[in-house]
This record gives structure tokens, C-alpha cells and sequence, in this order.
């Protein structure tokens, strides 16, 4: 069989595949996207793929799925799963027909979250396996085994990675591909599928036998193993999970490990054999002390977050072999354990000259992006702005310093909303995202509308979801699979709901924009204005004139550097210029400078604008 | 420690700069060369005119796909300052190899931070070892500016073990058949630039 290079996110598409997984569903989410991306462009043909409004939507899609006996599959982020909570919880009642994971993607270190929650507390609280591959391959085999403990229990299954199982990649080997040539029929059997108190209370006493059940069989299963080391040295165990066992295994190279892959429901038989075989327990597992609280109830003694009075294994951020080093030198200076562990072999340190300040990078709003034109026409108006998760985040940032809170997905509206009926001293004005809007946007402006609510709410329709890579949305007139359909139009949305007051304006011209938010904000209505206009990056065209800097007429006076915008450049001597390679000609510029110091030309064929 | 017998290659840049082909095509070389092979790159807010980081690991049997500190074998930059952001990850006898590219952060254009003034000789106090190259200059002359981050690859391939079969094979794969010739052109550019530096 061929061996690939596969992202861990590749895998899981590459094991849904061979898993003969009917349905997949998920809303986009970093680190978790890639994986229905893969799934449609791979596999599309066999495995019918879509992108649902949100992750609730997704996960109920294929527990429907499921009940017919097809095999089934959705994917989130970690805060998607708080979205599709409601379903999880039951279904672990209900039980599943046709296989069931539900992938979640945690980001330790928040590289794109707005929170750090671990996923396998949640396993814990809906009583359902949870599975954590620790690198591609395992990433691939474990949807398999998944799909295969799913159905053998009749239990939805949590496949949990993180950002640095879902993005690395590593040498994955293929596989066949399994033929299940299945009937998809669904069984009517309501004692199995409709919790109603009389029904689900009989679910309720199965569901503890199902997690007794599954954690026999997690103590047995190949997920979990111990690696004894070769000299028969039992001093040190050393148990621990995901990508945080690649580490162990560099800084550790002489411990026991006991390697979880299926850490819930707990593999109470293996933890104790393990723990009796072993002198020293310790624990290292990244994000909370999950199996390290487990064990201690057992009754086992473990070293693993605190080693005695001090700190050890961090609780927060993303563990590495740097983090597991600290950790070992602890480990090797405390009287405590310093006889089970040598300090680590330091690496040879190179002596540094005086290193330079570097400016910070931060992520900023691409030149052309339309919400800059929004953020700056909005900075001008003393309001309250709720904001929401997307591109349109980085509005926080200076120069635009234009987003006073944010939330969750629909945050925007919604706290825009509680902001206005406390009678706020100032006017509020609620922002989200095109795609947000059709996520959890729905509801609020409902509510909006319902309570006779006041407040300005604009959404930023670019006609993309793009912060996680531009993925379509109800409201793009595609498919995951590219096929044409019906695109949502967000402003008839809001009139079939009742708002009176909707006005659609271009974020690129600044005048409108301005007008458009002062009527709104100065109204006692409510009012939705949609600020619309294509992602230049999602739908990229020439530009037919390039904007430059007429030195002549430049005062200084830098008020174009107050758009934030990357391609406006200014040396040390206040000098201004566009940076060709990055201009998208999107004019905003040429509109807040006052002596018409930025004109166009037109475009010099090859150099000019984001083509 | 496995972490001495493994190769560590990090990619430094900006969002947007190539370094993901770069790196994929590290680790395609090492994949067809029979080694175990790691890489991890950086997605999502960073991509947005952030600093960006890839990082490829092969060996024996590598296991942590993240590079550890001081263990870098070399460091390429595609931006000229970039690099020094990573520099801990440099072994102490790791080559660094830096395109003299400026591209100046939003904080610089509105005036809210400074840009080092920085040139080779600086660069050189901070990398002993040091390739320093003109890649934008030298890509657009080639015919392409985007060929730059291949460039640099061919640069930081005089510091890896990896046959020019399998780099000649890694980039007829990762490379759209039409633009083959010219990135062959632009990895053996930037293996002149560094046999003769």
C-alpha cells in the first residue's frame, strides 16, 4: 500500500473514506476544517458531503443519518461542539444505528479560538468514548476503530485532535476501503429513538451499563498500550496521550508509557495494572489533568499538573518538547523524584549578540478587505460595538480600535441587543459576519425585532466565509461540492422577519456607509444594514487602475495610515507610498485624504492590485 | 536523544510568501529518500499578514513534529528580519538562510513600531553561518517572483543530506507541471548562490 504525507486532517478524510462513511457534515472551524474540505475534493463521489449553517444543524444531519444504519460523520471546532451540545447529550441516550464520530478539533494555545476548552471533559459529561490519535496515521486508524466501537456499543463516538494532530503532517499508509453495501433503512423502535420520559428514564439505566461496558473494554482495546522499556526498569511510569506522547517519547526515552488513545470511558483496569507494575506515576497530558483527577479517585498516587508545592505539567498552552525539558529538570532537581529522574541532557546553547526589537505582526485585515471600510466609517460614531468571531475580529486592532466586546458565534447581535434594552448611555451597534449570520444570527435579530429592540445591526455579508479559508455558505449559492444553489439573501431574511428598517450599502464607499449608520444609530428603531461586498482574496479580480501616492500634494498629515491598511507604507520622514504588490485598488485611501494626494492610474499590466 | 538524530528545517516568512510549498517540498525529498518524515505548518488568523512558521523534521523514526529549540539544522527566511523571531530554534552550527525581502508590518507603516535597520553584516553577527540572499531580485529575473521561497530551498539544501534525485523528484511533484522548469532553475540559483557564498 502506498504511503502519503497526510496532514492529520487529510487522514481523518482518508479513514472516513476507507471506514465507507455515507454522510459527512460539519461547519467551519480552525483546526478542524480540512477535513470535510478533503472529504468532498477526495471522496466527494462516495460520501455525501455539506457544509450545514452550524454545528448543531451538522451534528443533527448525521445522527439522522445514523439512524437509518449509514455510517456517519461530523466535524467542528472546539467551540462548535458547545453549539451542537444539546444533541450530543441526547443522543448518548438514544444510542446511534449506522456509526458515529463526531470529530472535534481543540485548539491548545488558542492559535485561532477565543477559549482552551478540552473536549474530553465533554466526553465525560455526555458519557461517550472520546479517542485522541497522537499523529496522522493514528488519525486515519482511529475513525476506522471509531466507526467499529460505535457500533458495537450503539454510541455516538468523540474523535478529539488538536491543532498540532490536525496540521501536522506524517507518513500515513493506505489502506483498503471497506464495502459495507449496507441497506439504509430506518427501523421504527421507539423505545430506542424517543426519549420521552417513560423511554428515556429505561435509556438512562442502559447508558451506565454502556459506559461500565466501554470501559472494559477500553482497558483490553489496542487504542491503549504500554511500551515497556527494554532494560525492565519499572521505576518510572509515565502516561499521557496525543501529540503529548511524541514529546514523552524525546524527553522520556527510558520510561514505561502507558500511551491512552481511548482515555474515556476510563480504562480503570489498565490505569490500576499499570500503576501496580510501575513505582513512580506521573501524568502528562496537555490542557487539564483529566485522567490525573481520574486516577487519584482510584486511589493512585501520581505526580502530573503540581509536583508537591510547585507547578509541573503547565495546565494551559500547548505542551512541546521544550515545556516536557522544564518539566524533566523539575523532576531530576526535586528531592522527591530526583533519584527516578536524570536532569535532561542539555542541548548545547549558543551564546547570542543583543538582539534587535522586532516590530510585532500581527494579523491584520487584507488590503481590499471591505470590512475596513465599515470599521472606519464606524470609528467615527461614540458607540458600543458588540463584535463577533470572523475576519472581522481583527477590527479590534488598532488603528481601527473598533470592537468593544466579543462572544461566541452570534454574540453580535444578541449582546448588541442586552446592551440596548439596560438603556446603555451610549447607542450600541451589534456586527457579524455573513456566514455568523446564518450560524446564530437568526435567532437574535428575531429577538430584535420581536422585543422591539433598538439597536443598529450590521452585517458583514463578503460573501464568504472567510477567516477559516473560504468556505461557502447559504448565502453563496454553492455547495461544498461546487454545485449551484439557492443563495440566501440575508436583507429579505430580516423583512420576512418583521425588521422594518434594512438598508443595503458597499463598505467601500465611505459616504454611503457614513450616512447609512448615522440614520440608524440616531433612529429609535432598529435597523439591519448589510454591508456588502465580495472578499477580494474568495473572488479575486484584476483591478483596473493602481492607486499612487501624488508627492506633490501630500501634506503628511497621515490620515490615510488611519485605515490600517498593509500596502500604505510611510518611511522615516512621513514619506507615504503604496506598495504595489499588496494594493487591491480598493479607493478607501483616496477617500479620507483630503488634498487628493491619492490618485489612480491605470493599471500597468502585470505589477499592479491582488490579481 | 532522537531529537540529535533527526534533520529539523524551520521556514520563516510572511503569510502569503510560499513557504508551505518550501516545506513540502523538504519533506517530500526526505519521504522519497525512505526517511520518517514530520511537518507542521501554521493555519488560520496567521495567514492574514501574519509571521508564519513551518517547520519539517526527518529521521530514522522522528516523532514530535514540532522542532525543538537550539536544534534547527537550518532556518530559511523569506523576509529579512523574520528570522531572527525563530532564532532560538537554530542548532549552534545551523545555517540561516535570509532573503533580503523588507516587508514592513502594519505597526511600521502607522507608526507604531520600528523596522531594524539591518543589513548583511548585521544579519551575520546574529547568523555565523549565513546565505543572504537577493531571492526577490533574482526570482523576477528568472521570470518569476514567486519562485523566490525556491530559491532559498536550493540555498538551505547544500545543508541537508538529501540526493538531488529526490530534490529533483519532490519538486517535479509538488510543482504544477508548468512551472517545473523554472523552479528547478531557481533551487539550483540558490544552491550556486550558497556552495558560493
Amino acid at each position: 500500500m502506498a504511503k502519503k504525507l497526510l496532514s492529520g486532517n487529510e487522514a481523518i478524510a482518508l479513514g472516513a473514506y476507507e471506514s465507507d462513511c455515507s454522510v459527512a457534515t460539519g461547519y467551519p472551524g480552525t483546526p478542524s476544517t480540512e477535513i470535510l474540505e478533503n472529504i468532498s475534493k477526495r471522496y466527494g463521489d462516495k460520501i455525501y458531503c455539506e457544509w450545514s449553517p452550524n454545528e448543531k444543524v451538522a451534528f443533527e444531519a448525521a445522527v439522522g443519518a445514523s439512524t437509518t444504519g449509514a455510517r456517519a460523520l461530523t466535524t467542528m471546532k472546539l467551540v462548535g461542539l458547545n453549539v451542537a451540545a444539546d444533541p450530543l447529550m441526547t443522543l448518548s441516550y438514544t444510542g446511534v444505528a449506522g456509526g458515529f464520530i463526531a470529530v472535534v478539533a481543540d485548539d491548545p494555545g488558542m492559535n485561532s479560538s477565543q477559549d482552551e476548552q478540552d473536549t474530553r471533559l465533554f466526553a465525560h459529561f455526555a458519557k461517550v468514548p472520546v479517542l485522541e490519535p497522537a499523529d496522522s496515521q493514528e488519525a486515519k486508524e482511529f475513525v476506522k476503530v471509531g466507526f467499529e466501537i460505535s457500533e458495537q456499543f450503539g454510541t455516538p463516538v468523540i474523535l478529539r485532535t488538536t491543532t498540532t494532530v490536525s496540521h501536522s503532517r506524517g507518513v500515513v499508509e493506505e489502506g483498503t476501503a471497506l464495502e459495507l453495501n449496507r441497506p439504509h433503512s430506518f427501523k421504527k423502535d421507539p423505545q430506542r429513538f424517543v426519549p420521552i420520559p417513560a423511554f428515556a428514564r429505561g435509556m438512562r439505566v442502559r447508558l451506565e451499563d454502556r459506559v461500565e461496558r466501554l470501559s472494559k473494554a477500553a482497558s483490553v482495546s489496542s487504542l491503549n498500550r504500554v511500551e515497556w522499556n527494554e532494560n525492565g526498569d519499572r521505576k518510572v511510569g509515565i502516561v499521557t496521550s496525543s501529540a503529548t506522547y511524541q514529546y514523552v517519547k524525546e524527553v522520556f526515552p527510558e520510561a514505561n508509557v502507558l500511551k491512552l488513545g481511548w482515555c474515556y470511558p476510563f480504562p480503570d483496569d489498565l490505569l490500576l495494572e499499570f500503576a501496580k507494575t510501575v513505582r513512580t506515576v506521573v501524568v502528562i497530558e496537555e490542557l487539564e489533568d483529566f485522567v490525573e483527577q481520574h486516577m487519584k479517585a482510584l486511589g493512585i498516587a501520581t505526580i502530573g499538573k503540581r509536583l508537591g508545592n510547585e507547578n509541573l505539567v503547565p495546565k494551559y498552552g500547548p505542551l512541546d518538547v521544550d515545556v516536557l525539558l522544564e518539566v524533566r529538570k523539575k523532576l531530576s532537581a526535586n528531592p522527591a523524584t530526583s533519584k527516578a529522574f536524570s536532569a535532561p541532557v542539555a542541548e548545547t546553547k549558543r551564546e547570542l549578540p543583543a538582539l534587535p526589537t522586532l516590530p510585532n505582526r500581527p494579523p491584520v485585515l487584507c488590503p481590499g478587505c471591505p470590512h475596513r471600510g465599515l470599521f472606519y466609517a464606524l470609528g467615527k460614531f461614540d458607540v458600543v460595538v458588540a463584535g463577533d468571531i470572523g475576519c472581522y475580529s481583527l477590527g479590534v486592532a488598532p488603528p481601527l480600535n473598533c470592537m468593544d466586546t466579543i462572544l461566541c458565534m452570534g454574540g453580535g447581535i444578541t449582546v448588541a441587543h442586552g446592551i440596548d434594552v439596560a438603556k446603555n448611555d451610549r447607542p450600541v451597534v451589534g456586527v457579524m459576519g455573513d456566514s455568523t449570520f446564518f450560524h446564530s444570527g437568526m435567532t437574535g435579530l428575531m429577538d430584535i425585532v420581536y422585543n422591539k429592540g433598538k439597536a443598529t445591526i450590521v452585517v458583514l455579508d463578503n460573501r464568504i466565509t472567510a477567516m477559516t479559508g473560504h468556505q461557502d455558505n447559504p448565502g453563496t449559492g454553492k455547495t461544498i461540492m461546487g454545485e449551484e444553489t439557492f443563495a440566501a439573501s440575508i436583507s429579505d431574511i430580516a423583512k420576512a422577519m418583521g425588521m422594518k428598517n434594512v438598508v443595503t450599502v458597499n463598505p467601500r464607499k465611505l459616504d454611503e456607509t457614513s450616512a447609512a449608520l448615522k440614520t440608524a444609530i440616531e433612529s429609535d428603531e432598529a435597523w439591519l444594514i448589510v454591508a456588502k461586498e465580495p472578499c477580494p482574496l474568495a473572488y479575486r479580480k484584476k483591478a483596473d487602475h493602481e492607486v499612487f501616492v501624488d508627492q506633490e500634494k501630500c501634506k503628511k498629515c497621515g490620515a490615510c495610515l488611519k485605515l490600517g491598511c498593509p500596502a500604505i507604507e510611510r518611511d522615516e520622514n512621513k514619506v507615504v507610498t503604496i506598495n504595489e504588490s499588496l494594493c487591491a485598488s480598493c479607493d478607501l485611501c483616496k477617500q479620507v485624504c483630503k488634498f487628493g494626494a491619492l490618485s489612480s492610474r491605470d493599471a500597468n499590466s502585470s505589477q499592479g492590485g491582488l490579481v | 536523544m532522537s531529537a540529535k538524530e533527526t534533520t529539523n528545517v524551520v521556514f520563516v516568512g510572511v503569510g502569503g510568501q510560499g513557504i508551505l510549498l518550501a516545506s513540502a517540498i523538504v519533506a517530500t525529498a526526505a519521504l522519497e529518500s525512505g526517511y520518517d518524515v514530520k511537518t507542521n505548518e501554521i493555519h488560520g488568523m496567521a495567514q492574514r499578514g501574519g509571521s508564519v512558521l513551518a517547520q519539517v523534521r526527518y529521521g530514522k523514526k522522528v516523532y514530535s513534529p514540532l522542532v525543538p529549540k537550539g536544534t534547527a539544522t537550518a532556518i530559511a527566511s523569506l523576509e529579512r528580519t523574520e528570522a531572527i523571531r525563530y532564532v532560538d530554534y537554530l542548532a549552534p552550527d545551523g545555517l540561516a538562510v535570509i532573503s533580503d525581502q523588507v516587508i514592513v508590518p502594519v505597526t511600521v507603516s502607522s507608526g507604531a513600531a520600528k523596522y531594524p535597520e539591518l543589513d548583511e553584516s548585521g544579519l551575520r553577527e546574529i547568523f555565523p553561518k549565513l546565505v543572504y540572499v537577493p531571492a526577490v531580485e533574482r526570482a523576477t529575473e528568472l521570470g518569476n517572483v514567486r519562485a523566490a521561497n525556491v530559491i532559498l530551498l536550493g540555498a538551505l539544501s547544500t545543508k541537508l543530506d538529501l540526493t538531488d534525485e529526490a530534490w529533483q523528484d519532490a519538486i517535479k511533484k509538488r510543482v504544477k507541471p508548468a512551472f517545473v522548469d523554472l523552479n528547478l532553475k531557481a533551487f539550483y540559483l540558490g544552491r550556486d548562490l550558497a556552495q558560493n557564498a
